[in-house]
């Protein structure tokens, strides 16, 4: 975070710049009111640049990659294996071990299913011992996530407890939104064989201790796998830094397209894993009898891949790289100070999370006393203003936290401190049409 | 903004007929997946299949306004109705929920329901709107009642709720009734 603090948020002629390239921001919304985004913790908005480089490569470049003799073929193949190496770059990887897939919910299922896949027999046939029993799982072995998980990072691992006989676990929160590590050493112990967790929560905003929990996998000789959908578009990420095994993010959250998300793995691990989907593109050598597959990356990317959407997200890496990932973090983080701040001077809201901006990314959830969330956002959006309102695909963690729901305001580096004056002007309607006293 | 009428305020500030009371035929529980929102909704008749009467319709909602505004104008609508005009109301509340603003509704048929006019527009408010009056059916059919004989819509009801049904006070366990067809 020391990056951070020497970071400053953009200026307002940067900010006007930034917001330029993204033409969605000019629109207007229910009947002529200028359209204040908040939700791009659901999903960001995409610059120019991004939707250019996608037209570029259908324009100029477009074919199968991996397949086909003629020149076009060798360019697409060339754009999206340098998407690659880009991505790679932006996360500090090597770019053997990126791959993509459709989404980061696929490639935590990926990662699921390669554990499940791992028990088949014959699966590991020629992958050292040691390194292939780190992937067999059965009745007496544990799984480890945490209660404040997103859902595509909860049932992946509840269906591989199913299908395996192990046991799921979990890191508890504490009433202030943190991970409860009290326990650490007795949730994680020698039965633990992975653990799964966020690397900031999708509703708390709530930036976990990845080197705590490394630690004591580590120690136990347990995998880990970190969601990264909410820190990789706004906190500069380096996957060696973090000492993970895996780690998992989506494009569309971090201004690129829809439709490609990364699976980043260790090489040792990736290349011990068996396939999750089979097909085209993911072999070496198929006979009738059986077939052999390809080294990582390719033989978790069956099918045609999404190349555009690769380049796309290629083309977003570069956006954030020379918006610089500390400032983009500091501007964040000023806006995220200016809304707790905002917030904390109505004591009819409730923030559901830290209340102080310490290892705390841009997103804020809160409740309005005695209004149901769907309401405090339809008088939101009314003012033009967009949030999200729900669980927002964490409902355990909102049943810990004792709400049934919530209103979550979440920012990237388009935002600027006006939208949040702007929601919190909005949200001073609801006491009064709702009947709530203030 | 036309959504938050004065009448749906005060239903769901002050929700008619709520709680959960006995004797009842069937009890539902229907959730909306996308919010979290619940509706547990018993149902008491009088007599036997469409003619029957609908003696009590008690619930409990959790939920925002419009699903708890609407779960009460449900209950004023249809107790000491027969369960065939009841289903009439269902279905002219349905058919204007699903307009997209261009049925207004009737008054005859959905008393204070056409306050809810202005949802239609609002589509994703549409399943809060309905949460209640699609359990309403689903425990009309718990209780036995036939409710496809003479309504004349061909369309389906809310096709993501989850329901627990419960029959009389004998829980039959995690019963999933996605798909209610009402045709």
């Amino acid at each position: 975070m020391s990056d951070v603090a020497l970071s400053s948020a953009f200026t307002a002629q940067e900010s006007a710049a930034i917001r330029g390239d993204f033409a969605i921001l000019s629109r207007t919304v229910r009947g002529g009111k200028p359209l204040v985004y908040l939700d791009s913790g659901a999903t960001s908005h995409k610059p120019r640049q991004v939707l250019d480089a996608e037209r570029a490569f259908y324009e100029r470049h477009n074919s199968a990659v991996h397949r086909g003799a003629h020149q076009l073929a060798e360019e697409a193949t060339d754009a999206f294996e340098s998407a690659r190496a880009t991505v790679a770059g932006f996360i500090g990887a090597q770019t053997r071990e990126v791959v993509f897939t459709k989404n980061a919910t696929e490639a935590l299922n990926l990662v699921a299913y390669s554990f499940s896949n791992a028990s088949a027999a014959g699966a590991m046939d020629g992958v050292d011992p040691a390194l292939a029993a780190r992937f067999v799982l059965g009745a007496g072995d544990e799984i480890v996530v945490t209660e404040m998980e997103h859902h595509a990072n909860l049932l992946p691992w509840q269906e591989l407890a199913r299908r395996s006989g192990a046991t799921l676990r979990w890191i508890g929160v504490t009433d202030e939104g943190r991970l409860d590590l009290r326990d650490l050493d007795t949730v994680i112990t020698d039965r633990t064989k992975v653990v799964a967790f966020t690397h900031v929560s999708n509703v708390l905003g709530t930036i976990n201790p990845v080197a705590a929990i490394v630690d004591r996998a580590r120690a136990v000789g347990a995998l880990t796998v970190l969601d990264a959908c909410q820190s990789v578009p706004h906190l500069a990420v380096d996957v060696v830094d973090l000492g993970v095994d895996f780690l998992a993010f989506s494009g569309h959250k971090m201004l690129g397209p829809m439709g490609v998300g990364v699976l980043w793995g260790r090489y040792d691990l990736l290349a011990a894993m068996p396939p999750f989907l089979t097909g085209g593109s993911m072999i070496e050598v198929v006979r009738m009898e059986g077939s052999t597959y390809a080294d990582p990356p390719q033989r978790f990317e069956a099918g045609v891949p999404m190349a555009a959407q690769a380049v796309g997200l290629a083309a977003a890496c570069d956006y954030l790289t020379v918006l610089g990932m500390p400032r983009v973090s500091a501007h964040e983080h000023a806006l995220t100070e200016a809304l707790l701040a905002g917030l904390a001077q109505r004591p009819w809201v409730r923030v559901i999370g830290p209340a102080d901006g310490q290892d705390r990314s841009g997103a804020v959830a809160f409740v309005v006393e005695g209004v149901h969330p769907h309401d405090v956002g339809q008088i939101l959006d009314d003012a033009g203003v967009a949030v999200r309102v729900g669980h927002h695909c964490a409902w355990p963690l909102h049943r810990r936290m004792k709400v049934m729901a919530t209103t979550r305001a979440s920012f990237a580096a388009y935002n600027t401190t006006a939208e949040v004056d702007a929601l919190l002007t909005a949200l001073d309607r609801v006491p009064a049409v709702f009947g709530v006293a203030v | 903004m036309d959504l938050y009428q004065e009448i749906i305020l005060d239903h769901a500030k002050r929700p008619r007929h709520a709680g959960l009371r006995e004797p009842f035929d069937a009890q539902v529980h229907h959730v909306n997946p996308t919010c979290g929102d619940e509706c547990t909704l018993r149902v008491q008749l009088l007599g036997q299949g469409r003619s029957a009467v609908v003696a009590d319709l008690s619930y409990d909602a959790l939920g925002c306004s419009i699903s708890t505004a609407s779960a009460s104008i449900l209950a004023d609508e249809v107790i000491g109705h027969s369960v065939d005009e009841a289903l009439g109301s269902f279905e002219a509340m349905r058919s204007m929920l699903t307009s997209r603003g261009a049925d207004p509704g009737d008054e005859e048929q959905i008393g204070d329901g056409v306050a809810f006019a202005g949802v239609s527009k609002y589509p994703a408010r549409v399943k809060c709107a309905l949460l209640g009056w699609t359990a309403f059916t689903d425990a009309l059919v718990q209780a036995g009642v036939d409710i496809t004989a003479t309504t004349t819509s061909n369309t389906t009801t809310s096709n993501s709720t989850t329901s627990n049904t419960t029959t009389g006070s004998t829980t039959t366990g995690n019963t999933i009734t996605n798909n209610v067809e009402i045709s």
